[in-house]
């Protein structure tokens, strides 16, 4: 899988945050939760779903 | 527990029997060696009786009570079971009774999202499932028991104290007659999850206790539904919990809920709030007719077992031996196979057809079955009853894109029993073999079933000691007569069953049974499988290989 375009990466940013606020306080966890579900299994890989789970994890609260 | 008024064997629609206690020799001073003497008479204490009875050898059956469970607990039994109880000739009343099923539907907040059709290949005898009490369980296999001369069956006989010995036991035992004390080779403790056995010897079981907790209650109403399970994660009965909705014989119905957070045992357990709950519930299954509440129970979510199911002569079985959670049905199913795993071993080797080391590989395999029951129960668990926040957010997310996408909705089926593979058991040494077939049943695990041309089945032809199947091409063998010398000099049980392998250029226009099962085992000829008289493959070879066939028969008898 190869990785996305910056120019395509900056939308992704945008919507990403746009859905954030969308999806309000009350609902974020659960959006990024079913985000987080779908892409998983996009991307077919359980290495680089474990992967990119601790990369998110790592730093957190610092 | 009933509703007010009634007592504890008060059912809607099953009639106790009171069984009393008998004046047995011992009473009267007469002490005899008892070959075998089983603790606890409910399902699986009479199933290991029964399969000791087939091969000859009496058993004394203990129980405590004066009759049968007071409610119905186990309801699923599956598919291997009803080969166990084929095997004891006690399967007719159940198939004549028993709800069979494959289906079931999960709901998420009241819509659809999953599907579930148990596999049932076109050969198999029996279907995936059956529904059936608890009550009816017991008394079909208690029918069986009365009927059998091998088997001393003592109602209201309590289990005081046992003392092991290095061979056997003694075991102390009080009746409304008096007391008295039994000689025992072999004790096998099926006396439950409070097993008084275990408890004397000091034993523990072990393990993991989850949250929630979930009742059960049976009830009865007119209710136009196929027999199939029922799923209901978050509806609006029960919100951030789980509903299951099982039907059983008799226009009984099985609901079982998941208790809110904060919600107290005993709170929950008034007759009053049962009532309300079951209510709802109903509501959201259209049913808005009468109904009759029949009997209701509290359980939770254990992994639990002894570190060793065998203590010198002493074997423990079913609950006494390990808790289970509920989702996967196999408390009930695991306990029989226990039953069914001891019994023959022990019964050949009290026939003196088997030596005693043969007893060492029923707590490995057997044990093994539990921790496979573990490793699925915990997934179920953790998904039916969400421990942390994390798995509640995990399920809600899972769950609510299963409305639209298709790949979450398998996570959303509470897993049902898939019978235990020996894969890892010493009696299975040469499961690499399995290497050589591109398809059909692996070492250790249940032999398929197949319809035979004239109506019959393959697995009616397994006999009481060791089944070997030999695929052939029609011609005499030489090879093939010297092995079947061979292991009928080892087994004088053996049953050789001989299975023609298609011609290849006639298999197009004459297919018939022979080859339809050479191709469920993947056979040509010369393909060799071993089966045990459990219906596992002991071991399974492409072609011929006398010697390694040979030694997993001896294994198979505890010879090495």
């Amino acid at each position: 899988m190869s990785p996305m375009p910056f120019d395509d990466l900056e939308v992704a940013y945008e919507a990403l945050a746009t859905a954030i606020d969308a999806a309000g306080r009350e609902h974020e966890a659960l959006f990024l939760t079913k985000l987080a579900l779908l892409l998983g299994h996009e991307l077919g890989d359980i290495g680089a779903f474990r992967g990119a789970i601790q990369a998110a994890l790592d730093g957190l609260g610092d | 527990m009933r509703p007010a008024g009634k007592g504890p064997l008060d059912s809607l629609y099953f009639t106790y029997p009171h069984f009393p206690a008998r004046q047995v020799p011992e009473l009267d001073g007469v002490q005899a060696r008892h070959p075998v003497v089983i603790v606890g008479s409910g399902p699986i204490g009479m199933t290991a009786a029964l399969v000791l009875a087939r091969y000859g050898v009496r058993s004394v059956l203990l129980d405590r009570k004066a009759t049968f469970n007071d409610g119905s607990r186990a309801i699923c039994i599956a598919r291997p079971s009803m080969h166990i109880l084929e095997r004891i000739d006690a399967v007719a009343p159940f198939v004549a009774k028993a709800l069979g099923w494959r289906h079931g539907r999960s709901y998420y907040r009241g819509e659809p999202i999953f599907r579930l059709e148990m596999p049932h290949p076109p050969g198999e005898k029996y279907l995936p499932m059956y529904n059936l009490q608890q009550q009816y369980i017991e008394q079909f296999l208690h029918d069986a028991v009365a009927a059998c001369d091998l088997i001393d069956m003592r109602w209201q006989s309590d289990l005081t104290g046992i003392e092991a010995r290095t061979d056997g036991a003694r075991l102390a035992v009080r009746s409304p007659l008096g007391d008295y004390h039994l000689e025992a080779d072999y004790v096998l403790a099926a006396d439950g999850a409070r097993s008084k056995v275990r408890s004397e010897l000091g034993l523990r079981l072990k393990g993991e206790n989850y949250e929630g907790h979930y009742v059960i209650a049976d009830i009865r109403m007119d209710h136009d539904f196929p027999t199939e399970r029922r799923a209901f994660f978050e509806p609006d009965s029960n919100p951030g919990g789980t509903v299951l909705i099982h039907k059983q014989p008799d226009n009984i119905w099985r609901i079982d809920y998941q208790l809110r957070d904060g919600e107290s045992e005993q709170e929950a357990l008034a007759e009053d709030n049962i009532r309300a709950r079951v209510n709802a519930i109903l509501v959201d299954i259209g049913h808005s007719k009468a109904w009759e509440l029949e009997w209701w129970s509290i359980y939770s979510a254990n992994t639990l077992c002894l570190d060793d199911y065998r203590h010198g002569r002493i074997f423990f079985m079913g609950d006494a031996a390990h808790i289970v959670p509920i989702f996967g049905v196999r408390g009930l199913n695991n306990g029989l196979a226990d039953a069914d795993n001891l019994g023959w071993k022990l019964g050949l080797v009290l026939q003196g057809e088997a030596d005693e080391r043969l007893l060492d590989s029923y707590s490995p395999e057997r044990r093994g079955a539990t921790l496979d029951v573990f490793a699925n129960a915990a997934k179920s668990t953790r998904f039916m009853t969400p421990p942390t926040r994390g798995f509640r957010l995990a399920r809600e997310a899972a769950l609510s894109l299963s409305l639209t996408h298709e790949f979450p909705q398998r996570l959303a089926n509470p897993r049902q029993m898939q019978p235990y593979t020996y894969a890892q058991s010493p009696l299975t040494p040469y499961a690499q073999r399995d290497d050589e077939f591109a398809a059909g049943p692996g070492c250790g695990s249940a032999a398929p079933n197949a319809e035979m041309d004239d109506g019959s089945h393959l697995l009616d032809y397994a006999g009481d000691g060791l089944t070997v199947m030999l695929f052939g091409d029609g011609r005499e063998n030489a090879a093939e007569q010297a092995l079947l010398g061979q292991l009928n000099a080892l087994d004088s049980k053996l049953m050789a069953l001989r299975i023609q392998c298609p011609d290849k250029a006639a298999a197009i226009t004459e297919a018939d049974s022979h080859s339809a099962i050479a191709g469920l085992f993947d056979a040509e000829p010369g393909t060799c499988y071993l089966l045990r008289p459990d219906l596992h493959i002991a071991g399974r070879w492409k072609a011929l290989a006398a010697d390694e066939i040979l030694r997993t028969a001896r294994l198979c008898l505890g010879r090495a």
